[in-house]
């Protein structure tokens, strides 16, 4: 068969050579996102011990990163409930941060208290996402999170921004890649070390990807970004990959896939973080990880809460 | 240079797992149940319908050994064959070769290996023998005027051997390229494979065969498949085989994953601006079709994401 129109989008030659590893970085950072983000989806509630091994099983498998739990109220997010126990009750590996999510300034004020020495807080790219989800506009939340950052900065505590819907959001669909860069560069200003670009609902693919990342990477130091793929159309490693490829170096994931995708029931959500370290330790990047502890990891949760694991490396790997 | 062509030949094999691979029957496979002949016809049409511009229609091995391609004459003969789309076969040897013929086969496959261990325990035969036996197969397609397209199994990892040097994959890769087959795709049969090792593999195949001639056939097992894919179309790979649903599971990982699903690999294709011809939505409606057939869900996430929402995905 012939080809025709044998022509090359030149956005997506992000290499040189044939080599995957040039242009790469050499070590990535792995946030895993499991405990809070992961669980926060879970159906069903998982006691604080569990939570507090899981915490520790992951600390143990090198990972640098560990959001630990949320300060929201328990009236919204009951999984979240014990946060105040979870914090206390991890064993801290040193070198391992446990950013905490704090949606405002009483959730920060709990989260120092119960021993946080990292926190976090989310914009949104989309405004009806926005409004929906915590009854604001984008600015809106934005003045909010100001109060969090000041008293941040006063208790020395470092704070991570994340964005979500930056490559689709469920109610409006395709988000300006503009939009995503304007709430990226406002957090980073604000005083964010670093800012995480979520595809919430995971619709995005290496085209949207590229995109957004060179409009924010325009307003935001591409070493103070990172990445937050679903999986729910399954593009979230060929996603990543193309980040990589365009200078990120910290990627967010969730062990064995866990939270689904509130927006398609039954759908996957989180990527595997167990499928992010196969393919990094793959393309000779360091990441610090023992796979087969993050396994174990996994594992326990999954028994934990009666489930399948998500992660394609889990599955084949305890059937060969 | 990293090229990504804004068309891409599509390649479509359905029932992937079912090769002439003897121990196939062996193992417990989720499509272990036998799908009738007009379940298999209605599938294909179905997939001409999309604009699929190839089908992997059948294999003419001896239902001895694939007992789920018994009906191999019948489904080629049955079929409503599209203008424009190619119907290839699976040929492992002469007698194969001249039945497909006979049922009317315009385009015929032959599967070679990277790995010794696995032509041995596949075939039964080294991989020296196994190309001997092609020699037979293209120059009789030669004759007939029929292409042949070319598979190299294991292209990256075995799974007795562990890891292939990329130059053996090269070395199969260019003997049945130099024999004549048209395409060579080569595959990732336990989708142990990662960006990585694939840049490494294409990097030494292509000092041999050119990427206008190569195609990729990625296994999800791993979940790395569209990673894969990806690199791939940059090193200038313009060809994916895939499976409607990701039918097919691993055979050496047992409730696995396999083939990548077409809907996965049409969605990131799509993404990318880059043009396939294929209607990602009638392709899901396949799926929907042979899945119901087989009573299994779909491994395709694209599929499952657009199952359970009113369909907020961007394309």
């Amino acid at each position: 068969m012939q080809l025709v129109n044998y022509y090359f989008p030149r956005k997506f030659m992000t290499f040189v050579g044939g080599s995957a590893s040039k242009n790469l970085p050499e070590r990535v950072k792995i946030v895993e996102v499991g405990p809070r983000d992961g669980l926060q989806n879970e159906k069903t509630i998982v006691p604080a011990e569990t939570k507090i091994h899981l915490i520790d099983m992951l600390s143990d498998s090198g990972l640098p990163v560990i959001e630990a739990t949320s300060f929201v109220s328990p009236k919204w997010v009951p999984q979240m409930a014990d946060q105040v126990e979870v914090m206390k009750g991890i064993s801290r590996k040193p070198g391992v941060s446990y950013p905490v999510l704090t949606p405002n300034l009483k959730g920060f004020q709990a989260a120092v208290k119960a021993g946080a020495t990292e926190v976090a807080i989310f914009g949104a790219a989309s405004e009806l996402f926005s409004k929906k989800n915590i009854n604001c506009s984008v600015d809106e939340s934005l003045q909010r999170f100001e109060e969090v950052m000041k008293a941040a900065k006063e208790a020395n505590v470092p704070v991570r921004g994340y964005v979500s819907c930056v490559l689709g959001c469920p109610y409006e669909g395709k988000v300006a890649p503009g939009k995503v860069a304007h709430v990226a560069k406002r957090l980073y200003s604000m005083g964010c070390y670093e800012i995480s670009l979520g595809d919430t609902i995971g619709v995005g693919t290496p085209g949207g990807m590229t995109e957004m990342l060179e409009a924010v990477s325009r307003e935001v130091p591409v070493s103070a970004l990172a990445v937050h793929c679903h999986d729910t159309y399954g593009q979230a490693l060929a996603n990543i990959l193309i980040a990589l490829q365009m200078g990120i170096s910290v990627v967010d994931s969730s062990v064995a896939g866990l939270g689904g995708c509130p927006y398609a029931q039954g759908a996957s959500g989180n990527v595997a973080t167990e499928d992010v370290v196969y393919m990094m330790h793959g393309l000779g990047i360091h990441t610090g990880v023992d796979l087969s502890k993050l396994m174990d990891a996994g594992a326990f949760i999954c028994r934990s809460l009666n489930r399948k694991t998500n992660s394609k490396v889990a599955q084949a790997t305890c059937k060969l | 240079m990293g090229n990504i062509p804004t068309t891409v030949k599509h390649c479509l094999s359905y029932e992937q797992l079912i090769r002439d691979y003897p121990w196939l029957k062996r193992l417990l496979l989720e499509e272990k149940e036998i799908v009738p002949t007009g379940v298999k016809i209605q599938l294909i049409d179905m997939l001409s319908g999309t604009g699929l511009p190839v089908i992997e229609a059948t294999s003419f091995v001896s239902s001895k050994w694939v007992p789920q391609m018994a009906d191999h004459t019948d489904v080629l003969k049955g079929i409503q064959r599209a203008p424009h789309v190619q119907y290839p076969v699976l040929t492992p040897n002469m007698h194969g070769f001249q039945d497909a013929v006979a049922a009317g086969a315009t385009e015929v496959a032959v599967f070679g290996s990277a790995s010794e261990t696995f032509s041995r325990k596949n075939i039964n035969c080294s991989i020296e023998e196994s190309m001997l036996r092609f020699e037979e197969v293209i120059s009789a397609a030669k004759e007939h005027q029929i292409p042949v397209r070319g598979y190299v199994s294991c292209a990256l990892g075995c799974p007795h051997e562990g890891y292939i040097e990329p130059s053996k994959v090269a070395e199969v890769a260019k003997r049945l390229y130099e024999m004549g087959c048209y395409e060579v795709s080569l595959g990732d049969t336990i989708g142990v494979g990662t960006p990585g090792s694939m840049a490494k593999m294409l990097r030494s195949v292509m000092e041999d065969v050119p990427s206008s001639a190569l195609a990729v056939h990625c296994h999800d097992t791993y979940g790395q498949a569209l990673a894969n894919i990806l690199i791939a179309l940059q090193m200038g790979v313009c060809v994916v085989d895939s499976a409607v649903a990701g039918l097919g599971g691993c055979p050496y990982a047992q409730g696995s994953s396999g083939n990548v699903s077409t809907e996965d690999v049409l969605y990131m294709l799509h993404g990318m601006g880059i043009e396939t011809g294929v209607d990602l939505a009638k392709v899901i409606e396949v799926g929907d079709f042979i899945c119901n057939a087989l009573c299994r869900k779909t491994n395709s996430r694209v599929a499952q994401a657009r199952g359970r929402t009113s369909g907020h995905a961007l394309l």
